[in-house]
């Protein structure tokens, strides 16, 4: 085997990825779903790499789950995301970083549309110029956040606290990771590795100490899928979907879930719950689930952030197990306390997955 | 078990590897012309128990090909044997000794 030749064919998987002064657009369902994820992707952006990361307080939703659930128009969807633009242009800014892949998958076709029929573009800066007054210039570069941490994987690992490594052990961490589906599958050539070899969670998981686990339905979607779970009658396709992964990892014992989306994490882990009570059956060990982090979670822990600041108490696996194993320490006593120290009242524990 | 309102959709996935085959292979031998089927679904069309029934003949064949043969006799059960689909068949399928091979092939394996 030629070496170079390989490494010359993985230079074409490669994608351009900024390095200072971003426009940060956040996801509008994740902050509900894991509060603690882009709070801590902007404290690592700011705080460990010193980077120049700016979000605008009157940005919005991209119109992604509307338009993707058919119930937001592709005129309406463009003018919002025309007005996202305008908003970092004002701000003096040329290189988007959105949150969510989604939102990624939703600038990368508008851009794509807009590069491939310019009128389409002209009719919708029409559109924002009547609706709101404002002008746009494209982004020079669109990076989505977990690209951020890839092309900074290394000075994170050089800063950690922790690796992604048994204690008691010394062994690598199973990790089974989950691109979501928008990132690279509708636009290969904009994701890191492409459609075919998705490295962007991979190549994190290596440097931080990790063993990554290759398993037959790695790729299959997590289940989200907009209208398989929006549509209640649907739901029973979409828990289908996340049980196919499971059942499919399930014999490589994983440590570990790590995703990229903002759907990904919220069905991979709720829907353990769901299989559980439907079923009778947990994937992980001594009767838990699998731990399902998101890509900024995995990040602030090997940086030795505090669990509960990073909000991994609202995640339905416990990731307790994970956090003993690793060797980090937490007070269990604070898990569901505010910022302040008031508590905010302790879960209802399912009744069949274990939780700590 | 909580009920909430839906349940997990069965796997629709089909493993040739497992898929059993015995009646496809069987039909195949016997009646060659199946192999040129191209599921159009001319013979269903213009059947004349799929009038009266809910008999598929594009279906059934279908179903036979991927080894999902557990309705099969219900299925081949509401066919009169008429002939129509043969005379309809743009690929020229003996579809009327397909089906007379399916019930053959049931029988042998005790189906």
């Amino acid at each position: 085997m030629k070496v170079e030749g390989k490494q010359a064919i993985w230079k074409e998987y490669q994608k351009d990825i900024a390095g200072d002064k971003y426009f940060y657009v956040r996801s509008c369902v994740r902050q509900n779903f894991f509060p603690g994820s882009e709070t801590t992707f902007l404290r690592i952006m700011r705080e460990e790499l010193g980077k120049d990361i700016y979000e605008h307080p009157c940005h919005t939703t991209c119109t992604g789950i509307g338009y993707h659930g058919d119930v937001v128009p592709l005129d309406t969807m463009m003018t919002v995301v025309a007005r996202q633009f305008a908003l970092m242009t004002e701000a003096g800014y040329q290189n988007l970083v959105p949150s969510c892949i989604t939102s990624f998958g939703i600038y990368t076709e508008v851009l794509d549309t807009w590069h491939h029929f310019p009128e389409v573009e002209a009719k919708v800066r029409e559109y924002l110029r009547k609706a709101t007054g404002r002008e746009f210039k494209i982004p020079q570069n669109l990076a989505h956040a977990s690209d951020l941490i890839y092309k900074f994987r290394k000075e994170i690992a050089q800063n950690a606290k922790f690796k992604l490594v048994d204690k008691e052990t010394g062994k690598p961490l199973k990790v089974v990771d989950h691109i979501g589906c928008h990132y690279s599958k509708m636009f290969p050539e904009k994701g890191v590795g492409g459609a075919e070899y998705p490295y962007v969670l991979a190549g994190m998981i290596e440097d931080w100490g990790g063993e990554v686990i290759d398993y037959p339905e790695r790729r299959h979607c997590c289940g989200f899928g907009f209208r398989q779970y929006l549509v209640q009658a649907n739901r029973g396709y979409s828990v289908a979907c996340s049980h196919k992964k499971f059942e499919s990892m399930e014999p490589y014992k994983p440590d570990m879930i790590l995703t990229n989306c903002p759907g990904c994490p919220m069905f991979l882990d709720k829907w353990q719950y769901a299989i559980a009570e439907m079923e009778g059956k947990t994937y992980g060990k001594d009767g838990y689930g699998i731990p399902v982090l998101t890509y900024e979670e995995l990040a602030g822990m090997v940086l030795g952030y505090d669990p509960w600041d990073l909000g991994l108490q609202v995640h339905q696996v416990s990731c307790e197990p994970l956090l003993d194993r690793i060797g980090i320490k937490y007070d269990p006593l604070k898990k569901y306390n505010d910022k302040n120290g008031v508590s905010l009242g302790v879960p209802e524990k399912p009744s069949v997955m274990k939780v700590s | 078990m909580k009920d909430f309102g839906f349940t997990i959709n069965k796997d629709r996935q089909i493993d040739m590897d497992t898929a059993d085959m015995r009646v496809a292979e069987y039909v195949k031998t016997h009646e060659p012309s199946f192999n040129i089927c191209i599921a159009c679904g001319t013979c269903t069309a213009t059947c004349s128990a799929g009038i009266f029934t809910d008999m598929n003949l594009r279906k059934l064949f279908t179903l036979v090909k991927r080894g999902e043969i557990a309705n099969t006799r219900t299925e081949i059960a509401k066919c009169m044997l008429c002939g129509k689909c043969s005379l309809a068949c743009p690929r020229g399928v003996n579809t009327r000794n397909v089906i007379v091979k399916i019930n053959q092939a049931l029988i042998k394996f005790s189906l």
